[in-house]
Formats: structure tokens, sequence, C-alpha cells
């Protein structure tokens, strides 16, 4: 071996070239991911996306309950793209509705992903009775589509923003469970699992420390198809009417308040469902671009 | 360097297999992985081609078979079989040549065989692909005839069989016979007893050297395990970093090698005797695009000369076609002695451990039988058995990882919890476990550094971050790295150097026994000897006592004091290493004896 030299390092943060040799790990799966035709088209839709939404409304020509002109009128120039059912302009309404869908989808998949992952993660690592018990329960979570599950819960409470975040969140865990569960249980049959036990390493420390690092790549992946599925649910949910009440300025709810007059004044209807669509697959690309990268990069380093 | 082609004549055989300067690059960068490979094989002849993990004698073994892995390209040389070259051979050719002209014998039997379809269906796929035996009769004598050849029934009811339902050896044999089956010239054995037990691999290895002797097939025969090609060889070949650096008749490579690599990696070899302990060789193999320039084993080379850092050695002949590629090939043999003195058994104190009439459970199973024994201080016991006998299951309970068991494990006179959870942190601390495989034991996404401190702080003393940092470099050194290792990731390190760190953390806890289970049996043999060193002077050091887990009887004979022998879960003998392998009581151990290969033997035959 090499004649040992005296350097003082830091064991616990890992020093300078350490950093710098994680960072390189993540350029190569950054740039794998970007290779991919899939990961730039998604990447610039997801950018134009989340910027309309989130400084659409700087843009606005106008306030979005403002009332500009007639009920279902045409595209004019107060109005570029016409108004809505009651008379306000469509366009600012478009510029404003971003942000709520946004928001709470990225809220709902955080809570989401984070409690799945705990579950996922338990379950791998107890095995036996508790794995059985928390899978099961996820069953049968699982079992009411999330769309069905979501307006059960709203029809029963007083709808909030704070409980569509929520409800959407939890439909999503059991899903994450599964995923995590089955990436993790690889991992805890490595031997580096068992050297932790033997040395009687605490058991949320195992969890934590030595298998979550291991599933960063599915919990990635997992946070990118959630969060695009997020984002067509609360739509929904917000179409529907069970979530968030007019006059609130909401992609959903715009599609929700302009149905009828689709035929007289379209763009009430199709800016929202473009932007919804296009958020969406959006997010998918990405996701998916992510996915092969990660997967690739994985097996290489087998 | 090579010697001509020599026509056929009944004293001399025909060569079936001649390589000609072969090289074969890495199509992404153009570095080579193998380059001027030469040899020749004779119909009847086998040819043992040695090296360590890396040194590309699997890619020459699958270039036989004109299949070169993705990512690798034959750019130079030439390789003829029957004297007709394999890169003239249009594709369907090529098919027609494997599996009919040159065959070959995987690794792993279980993979290689079909799990979805039946044993006969699957030999006489073979057969349908490369002979033209036209009725069902023929086609099943055929297959009966095979299968008698390896010893295994040809009956109805095993042709039924899934390979599932075979062992190990059995599925080998199958493998072995399908290689057989349509008579091939040439056959290619890639380390075939590798995962086999040493009572399996004896009878394995005498099928293949039978049949290629009665059939007179030319065989390459790749492999790690030097006392496997002694056994089987008529000629070696002995790689390294994608060269041939010594080739030669059997006899001249063993008794006189004159490459410093060969004679490093023969002293390496663990000694059945007990006349001379093993010794590593430091340092590790040059990877494709990092070799240096001149002899790729100059870094590593104690007889290193000027030249040899210049260009790489070209080959000098020695009697007998014993060709070696060294500038100091007349003085290797006087410098570097392959033998050397063995040891006296270190001087045991009180019991550190004591296992009493342990009876361990696999849920229903009963996996262990009143298991009993003692390791003292500064003593090293070793457990020895073939898989599915217990040892580790035996170890386990030990350590505290397999709390299914009645009985005692004691630690100096005080009973043990079963599970490491329950037992106390200091009765943790005492007993470290490091485990056979360093590719798992080692969290991948933690650096070196961060493992070994978190070994620290859970049983060292607390201190600062600094004075933490000073003992993982302390640590490190113990196990012969370098401090600056800490900062490295378990991916950026060999397969030796990662079990060296699993060493160093487990010393870190500063325990009174080290529990080693099988912790060489995923390395070469050279760094095998590097680690058995390194645990012998450790225990000099410290007074640790070992428990060691193997089932490699050659190794344990020249580190441990006391022997034990398991086999399905029941000790059928323990006694000091010398007793047990000069005089051995029990049958099973006289068998297991019988059957390990070692160089001595096989030359003396």
């Amino acid at each position: 071996m090499s004649t040992p030299d005296v350097t003082i390092y830091d064991p616990i943060e890992p020093a300078g070239e350490v950093h710098e040799m994680r960072r390189r790990q993540w350029g190569v799966l950054v740039r794998a991911t970007m290779h991919q035709w899939r990961s730039r088209i998604g990447l610039v839709i997801f950018v134009v996306m989340v910027f309309i939404a989130l400084a659409g409304p700087l843009f606005a020509p106008h306030s979005p309950n403002q009332f500009v002109t007639a009920p279902n009128s045409p595209p004019s120039s107060e109005a570029l793209f016409g108004g809505d059912n009651l008379g306000r302009d469509v366009w600012s309404r478009f510029l404003y509705g971003g942000r709520s869908v946004l928001g709470m989808s990225v809220a709902a998949t955080l809570i989401g992903v984070v409690l799945g992952l705990v579950v996922g993660l338990t379950a791998a690592y107890m095995s036996g009775l508790t794995d059985e018990v928390l899978m099961r329960i996820a069953d049968v979570f699982m079992a009411f589509p999330q769309i069905v599950l979501a307006l059960l819960l709203l029809t029963a409470f007083p709808s909030s923003v704070i409980l569509i975040v929520l409800i959407v969140g939890l439909s999503h865990a059991p899903r994450v469970a599964r995923v995590i569960r089955g990436a993790a249980q690889q991992i805890v049959e490595r031997d580096f699992v068992k050297a932790a036990e033997a040395v009687g390493e605490p058991r949320h420390r195992i969890i934590f420390g030595e298998l979550l690092p291991n599933v960063t790549s599915p919990l990635m992946v997992e946070f990118g198809l959630r969060l695009t599925y997020s984002i067509g649910l609360i739509a929904a949910i917000n179409f529907l009417g069970v979530g968030l009440q007019p006059p609130s300025a909401d992609w959903g709810l715009m599609i929700q308040d302009n149905r009828l007059a689709v035929s007289v004044q379209p763009w009430g209807v199709v800016l929202p469902v473009i932007a919804i669509a296009l958020l969406t697959i959006g997010t998918n690309l990405l996701t998916d671009g992510f996915a092969r990268a990660a997967i690739g990069i994985d097996r290489g380093g087998e | 360097m090579a010697t001509a082609e020599q026509p056929a004549s009944a004293e001399q055989p025909a060569t079936a297999v001649q390589v000609r300067d072969l090289r074969i690059d890495l199509v992404s960068s153009g570095q080579d992985i193998v380059e001027s490979i030469a040899m020749d094989v004779r119909a009847g002849e086998v040819l043992g081609l040695v090296g360590e993990s890396g040194s590309g004698k699997t890619t020459v073994g699958m270039a036989l078979l004109g299949y070169c892995r993705p990512g690798g390209k034959v750019t130079g040389g030439e390789i003829l079989i029957d004297g007709r070259p394999l890169a003239a051979m249009a594709a369907s050719e090529l098919r027609r040549l494997r599996g009919g002209t040159v065959s070959y014998i995987p690794q792993d039997p279980g993979t290689a065989l079909n799990p979805a379809l039946r044993i006969g269906t699957q030999l006489s796929e073979m057969l349908e692909a490369h002979r033209s035996e036209t009725s069902a009769e023929d086609q099943q004598a055929r297959i009966s005839e095979t299968l008698e050849e390896v010893a295994l029934p040809g009956t109805k009811d095993f042709l039924r069989r899934y390979p599932h339902q075979l062992s190990g050896g059995q599925q080998q044999r199958v493998a072995i016979a399908m290689a057989f089956a349509c008579r091939p010239h040439v056959i290619v054995c890639d380390e075939p007893t590798t995962g086999l037990d040493v009572t399996t691999q004896a009878r394995v290895l005498e099928t293949i050297r039978d049949l290629c002797h009665s059939h007179r097939v030319a065989a390459v025969y790749v492999s790690h395990d030097l006392a496997v090609i002694a056994e089987l060889a008529d000629s070696v070949a002995v790689m390294y970093a994608g060269r041939i650096v010594e080739r030669g008749p059997r006899d001249a490579i063993f008794s006189r090698p004159r490459h410093p690599y060969t004679r490093k990696l023969l002293r390496a070899v663990p000694d059945m005797a007990g006349k001379r302990a093993v010794v590593g060789i430091g340092g590790h193999a040059p990877l494709p695009g990092d070799r240096p320039h001149g002899c790729f084993f100059a870094p590593r080379c104690d007889l290193a000369i000027d030249p040899c850092r210049e260009a790489f050695p070209p080959a000098t002949e020695f009697e007998g076609g014993h060709l070696v590629h060294c500038y100091r090939a007349e003085e290797a043999p006087s410098e570097l002695p392959t033998t050397g003195e063995g040891q006296a058994p270190a001087q045991a104190g009180d019991v550190v451990l004591a296992v009493e009439d342990v009876n361990g459970y696999y849920g229903p199973v009963h996996i262990l039988h009143d298991i009993n024994l003692e390791v003292r201080r500064n003593e090293c016991v070793a457990v020895v058995g073939e898989s599915g006998s217990g040892k580790t299951t035996l170890a386990r309970c030990i350590s505290g990882l397999h709390s299914q068991y009645k009985g005692d494990v004691k630690l100096g006179g005080e009973r043990l919890a079963e599970s490491a959870r329950q037992r106390s942190t200091q009765a943790r601390k005492q007993i470290q476990y490091v485990f056979q495989n360093p590719y798992a034991s080692l969290n991948p996404r933690r650096t070196v550094g961060q493992t070994i401190a978190r070994q620290l702080q859970l049983f060292g003393a607390g201190g600062s971050r600094r004075d933490t940092g000073r003992r993982v470099g302390e640590c490190l050194e113990r196990v012969s790295l370098s401090a600056a290792a800490a900062n490295r990731y378990p991916d950026q390190l060999s397969g030796g150097e990662r079990q060296r760190v699993a060493i160093a953390r487990a010393l870190a806890a500063e325990p009174s026994l080290l529990v080693c289970d099988e912790v060489t049996s995923a390395l070469d043999v050279s760094v095998q000897a590097a680690i058995v060193e390194l645990l012998r002077d450790l225990r000099a050091e410290t007074g640790l006592s070992l428990l060691f887990i193997t089932h490699n009887l050659a190794l344990i004979r020249t580190i441990a004091d006391r022997v034990l022998v398991m086999t399905e879960g029941n000790i059928v003998e323990a006694g000091a290493t010398v007793d047990v392998f000069t005089s051995p009581s029990a049958e099973y151990t006289g068998k297991l004896l019988a059957n390990t290969p070692t160089v001595e033997a096989a030359l003396d035959r």
C-alpha cells in the first residue's frame, strides 16, 4: 500500500474533494438525463409552465376578479382571449390560475412522498408483522381510485386548501410506499445492514442512515411521477367543484366555470386545459428521462 | 517466439487451437484489454490459463468461441481453430462452430441452464442444432451415452427433471455433458468448479480430464486457482494485466517458474503441508488504460530494473518450450524463493468465547446440533465445512445476528443474549464480525471515513471531530491503507482494499474476538494472502482472538491453531491444526483432505 500520509481531515463532513466527487456523480446523472430528447423537451415545457404559473400575475392586464367585458364575449381589444361566464378577462384569470395548481400539487406531492418513504422504509426494514400490517393498510387505501377517495373525504369535511393538499398527499402515500419498500427490500438484505445491526445501531439510524441514501434514485423518480399525478388530480378536484370555490382563479375551476359556453367562447376552457396538459406532460417527460438515466447509471455502477 | 505451424503426424497430434498475437480493444477508448496473446493447444491437451481477476483470461477464453463481450473488439492477430481462422467465418458458420466444434463450460451452471426447460429438452436441443441424427431413438441413445460419460443416470426420470431439481455438482455435470455432446474438438472451461464444494469439484475435474483425454479434445481451462490448474493442465499460461507473462509445460511453470509474478503467485497459494506461510503481493494489478510503460508488473516487482520500465520484455525461451516475458528470468529463481518458513503456533491465554450445547434453527429446520467450542485469547480457531454445513449460521449465532438458537454463547464466562440488540454495548464491542463479501458489507453511499467514524462513535470514547479524524486515520493505517482512503467511497476501492476497510471497521471497536466469515473467498489469491498476513500480524500485535470460518482447508493450515470440522450442522472433528491435517480421525475430514487440490500433490502425481 502507499505510504501513510498524515493528513488531518474531517471524517464526518467529507472534505472538499469528496464534495467535488459527489457533485461529479450528480453531474453524470444530470448529463445522462439531459442527453435524452425527452428530458430536454420536458425541461423546456416544465420551465415555461412554471414560469407562467409563478410570474404570470405580474403580466396580467387586469385583476382576476374585475369585470372587464360582457359574459362569454369573444376576444377583443380589452380582453385578449375574451371574457368568461361572468365577463372577467380570461387571459388574466389564466395567468393568475397556475399558482394554486402548482403550489398545491408540490405540497401534496411532498407530503405523499415523505409519508410513503417513511412507511416504505419501515415496512422493508421491520418485515414480518409490521410489514404485513402497513402494507395491508396501504392495500385498502389503494383499492379506492385516488379521485374517488378524494371526493369521499371532501364531501365529508368542509373543503379547504389544506385539506385538499392533505388528501391528495395521503392518497399518494401508499403508492410511494410500495415502490420504496420494493427498492429497500433489496438493500435490507445487504451485509452492511447486518453489520449495522451487529454493532447495535439504533433502528431509526439504520432506516435513515443506511437504507435511505441507497434509495434516492427511485425516490426522485417517484417524486416526479407523483407530481404529475398531483397536478391532474388537483385540477380535477377543482373542476368537480369540491375543491377551491369561486371566485378563486384556478385552472381547474376555470374549466368548470366556462364549460357550458365552450361552443360560444372556447378560450375559457382551452387555455387552462392546455396549461394543465403541458405541465403534466413536461414533468412526466423530465421524470421519465431521469428514471432512464438513473437505471442506466445504477446498473453501470453495479 | 511461437512455434511455426506443424504438420499433423502420428506422434505429434494436430494443433486444434492456435492463437497468434491476439489483441482485443475496448471500442470506446481504444485501450487494449488483452494484447500479444499467443498460444497453441493440441488435441487431447489441456492448457491452463491462469490469472487473477481483471487479467483478461475470460476475454481470451471467450474469443476462442468467436465472441467478444459488448464494448470489446478483436483488433489484431488471429485465432485458428483446426487451422481455420475465426475472423474469416460468416455469422452462420460461427454459429455452427459454437457448441459444435468449440464448446463452452460456464462458471455458473445455475444460470447457464434454462430453469424453465427439462434437462432432456435442453440436451436434445443441443444435439438438434449440431448433429443430424434422424431418428428419435438415435438421439435418445446419444443423450444416454453423454450423460453416462459424466456419471449421471440417463434414465427417463432424470431427463424429465428441471435444473433446480439437481444439485450444483449435477448441474455442472449436465453443462459438461452438453459441452461434450457434439464431440467438439475444442472446449473452453471458464472456472467451472469455482462455485462447487471440494468433494464435488474433485469429481467434476476428474470428469473433465477423462473426457478430454478419451475424446482427444483440446481444452482451455480458465481459472484463478493454481491448485486446480496444477491438477488438470498439461501446459500453463500465466496472464497478468492482459498479457501472457509466462507459458510452458505444467512442471516447468510450477517447479521452475521464472517470472517474478508467477513466483509470487505461487508463494501466495496456501500450503496444505504447512511448511510455509502465505505471502501476499503488494499493490494491485493495473486496469486497462492505467497500465504502466514497460513491464506491467514492474511497479510491484522486487527485481525491477531500468529496462523493465522502458519496454515490455520480449519472450525468452528456456528448455522445453518454456517462454518467459521477463528481463530477469535468469535471476528470478534464486532471488525470489517460492518456499519459506512456517510459523510456530502462538501462546493461547484464557477462554474468551465459549459456545456450549448450541442448537440452531431456521424456523422448523434444525440447523446446528449440540455445538461446543472455545476460543482462547490470542488463538485462531478455524471452523471448516462445505456449503450448507451450518458454519455461517454458527458464526451469526455467536455475533447475535441469528437469534433462533438454544444453548449458551458465553463471552468471558458471561452468557450473552441471543440477539445483538439485546446484548450489552460491551458485548457487541468485544465480538466483531467481518463479512464474506466486501462488496456488500460497506454502505456504498458512505465514505470509508464516515463508516469507521460511526464505529468509533458507537464504541470509542467520545472525542472532538478532529480527534475522531485522527483515529480514523490510525485505524486505516493499521490495516495498511493510507489515511487518505478515508475520503473515498467503497466503489473507488479494489476488493482487497474494501476488505481491509471492513477489517479496520471491526478493529475500530477494539474487540477481543474477530469472527471472520469466509473473509477471503471473494478475493484473488494474492489479495487473500495479503489479508491473511494482515490478520496474522494483527494477532501478533494485539493478542486478538480469531474465529475463522472457511471452506478452504489449505488456507487454515497456515493460520489456525485449532480446527473444527463441520458437516450437516455437527462438529465431526476438533483438534490442533497439525493433528487434524496429518492424522484426521473423522472419515469426513479425510475425504475433505484427499479432495482438496494442491499444487504439491498434483506435481507429485
